[in-house]
């Protein structure tokens, strides 16, 4: 344990020190790596450790990223603020979603479809909202200051992404720790048992889906002000919602660090292969390369490339003669 | 409120419900079968458009005529998605099963955006804009011309099902996939069989729905989330149910537009689709589970 954690230490120096040598694209890879570590890790709460899976977690951006920015245009509400109260509307929608699906006893299919739907429903009535944009999205002026939560260059914008990463990581793992961690756990190994040995299932499945649905908001609220532009389709739809689990369930999913990991992987990938395919007029190729490459996964690594990095570590983490699982 | 519209757009609106019916039909069927949700249908479905455009383009067929070609394409495709990918998911825990199948989707999606571009494109077909005027009411004839090949199809498939030997086949692994592997069926390729009936059906769906409007790659997804509604509505694994769903469907959304602008028709549909859900999750007719 304490080489895992003086290895972390090692990974996060480095990363603290990179600003000084990348140049600003390279910069702004690695903040959407960091990004959707991150938001991976918030929907990693929900789905990988009670089961119950999101398609809809869009939704959630989409909630941060409005409340913030009509925050800010309207009463000049710092983001710092605003991005928590978009983070309370967000659990309160979370909870009414939860408590329906929870509630109602939706399982499986049934729940995925719910959370697909009232993110469709949300996108459809913020397109018909003209306080909101409407079908034209909304444009965040720039006016660089700390304030505004706005900068110029990609390096501020480096520190926040990493720093939500960090939170996130550290947020996630006291949870496994917790009473609420382990009594999740067995929810998704077996609801039905873990309800007859006396876990209120309900509660801590509320617990979960408001954790979750707070985080996610709050990289919600980054991203509006770190592209500047808002639309309804790219803020609430089903493609950010199928965007944002790829990572996770490609680094392991129910993993402290598989959406850490996943990210480090298919962002830069993603990134890279955008902008050449992009260049050659082959659009869409990378998505189609990147469908592939996850049905490959879950098909012959249905633990996640985690295990493999882990296997990597191995001889630094466990020392010579001790046997011991880490 | 104009009574003639209001007519109108309910006959409109059960015309198009028949072909919602006929997608579900082909979600209920995979569903019903092999109990994964194909979240690549609505891209099969435009996929198979695209298809039938192509013919249409390159050689002149008009795409009724087209729709046999078409559906033995798909056919090919829905067999070769359950044959590579879905045959092997059968028995992971469903948040496992979600990703590979929109995966598939997403791959279909973009190769549509990678051949035919991002456009809008509507073939000109021979009936493309005929209409019939029944006193005051205006039908489209290629609307009503779908409509009942889709009753026709949905026959068709239940006479299927109901007599053939493979048809047979597929209900047996349907009702119980270990008795059906005992008493010598081969379920693995009944399977990539049902798949495949499954998205030749949502072709099928699909090259009706084309002279009735423009294509473009991004399209799939509402046609799956429709399906979704569709089959919940009727039941799922339920046929009958998904016909019928199909047209309370269609027939809700186009009434909705008398009183909501019609890009907010989606928003009834959800609605119809969480309170069903949450209060008669069997669906309208029940189900056997």
């Amino acid at each position: 344990m304490k080489r895992l954690y003086l290895l972390l230490a090692g990974v996060f120096a480095v990363l603290m020190l990179l600003p000084l040598l990348l140049d600003n694209y390279a910069l702004g890879i690695f903040v959407m790596i960091f990004y959707w570590a991150y938001v991976g890790q918030s929907w990693n709460v929900l789905t990988g450790y009670t089961g119950h899976i999101s398609l809809g977690h869009a939704l959630y951006i989409g909630i941060g990223a409005y409340t913030t920015t009509y925050l800010a245009q309207t009463f000049g509400l710092t983001p710092w603020i605003g991005m928590l109260i978009g983070g309370l509307i967000a659990v309160g929608i979370a909870l009414f979603l939860g408590f329906l699906g929870f509630r109602f006893g939706l399982r499986g299919v049934y729940f995925v479809i719910m959370t697909i739907a009232f993110a469709e429903i949300t996108r459809l009535a913020v397109s018909h909202i003209e306080a909101l944009g409407s079908f034209t999205g909304i444009f965040l002026d720039f006016n660089p200051s700390l304030h505004n939560f706005q900068f110029r260059g990609n390096v501020p914008y480096y520190y926040i992404a990493l720093g939500f990463m960090v939170a996130s990581l550290v947020a996630v793992r006291l949870i496994e720790t917790s009473k609420l961690g382990r009594f999740i756990v067995a929810i998704r190994e077996d609801e039905e048992a873990a309800q007859s040995l006396g876990v209120n299932t309900f509660r801590y499945n509320m617990m979960a889906i408001a954790i979750s649905a707070f985080m996610t908001s709050l990289a919600g609220a980054f991203y509006a002000n770190y592209i500047f532009y808002l639309h309804p389709n790219t803020m609430f739809g089903m493609s950010t919602s199928i965007e944002l689990i790829l990572r996770p369930i490609v680094g392991g999913l129910g993993t402290l660090f598989g959406p850490v990991v996943g990210s480090f992987f298919l962002t830069p990938l993603s990134e890279i292969s955008r902008a050449y395919f992009a260049r050659g007029g082959l659009e869409g190729l990378h998505l189609i390369l990147y469908g592939i490459l996850a049905i490959l996964v879950v098909l012959f690594m249905p633990k996640g490339i985690i295990v493999y990095v882990q296997r990597l570590f191995r001889p630094f983490l466990q020392p010579a003669g001790k046997n011991k699982q880490g | 409120m104009d009574a003639n519209l209001a007519i109108q757009l309910s006959i409109q609106g059960i015309l198009l419900g028949g072909i919602y019916g006929l997608i579900a039909i082909g979600l209920s069927l995979i569903f019903g079968v092999m109990g994964v949700i194909n979240f690549a249908h609505g891209q099969i479905m435009v996929m198979a458009m695209y298809v039938s455009y192509w013919i249409f383009v390159l050689l002149g067929m008009d795409p009724y005529l087209s729709l046999v070609i078409v559906a033995a394409v798909i056919f090919a495709l829905g067999y070769l998605i359950q044959f590579s990918v879905v045959n092997r998911i059968l028995d992971y825990p469903e948040a496992m099963q979600v990703l590979p199948l929109v995966s598939v989707g997403l791959i279909l999606e973009n190769l549509a955006l990678l051949l035919w571009g991002p456009d809008h494109r509507s073939p000109q077909t021979a009936l493309s804009l005929k209409t019939l005027w029944i006193g005051p009411i205006m039908i489209d004839v290629s609307r009503l011309i779908a409509f009942g090949l889709a009753i026709l199809i949905t026959i068709l498939i239940f006479i299927y099902l109901k007599k053939t030997t493979t048809g047979k086949r597929i209900r047996a692994a349907s009702d119980n996939r270990t008795g059906a592997i005992l008493v010598g069926i081969n379920v693995d390729r009944i399977h990539n069989a049902a798949f495949g009936l499954g998205a030749a059906t949502t072709a099928a769906a699909g090259v009706l729905l084309l002279p009735l409007m423009p294509i473009s790659p991004h399209m799939g997804h509402d046609f799956t989330l429709t399906a979704f509604i569709v089959v919940i509505l009727g039941g799922m694994g339920n046929l009958i149910g998904a016909l019928v769903g199909g047209l309370i469907l269609g027939f809700a959304e186009s009434v909705s537009t008398l009183w909501l602008p019609a890009t907010l028709k989606q928003a009834v549909s959800f609605s119809i689709l969480i309170i069903i859900m949450l209060f008669r999750p069997q669906g309208l007719f029940g189900g056997k589970k």
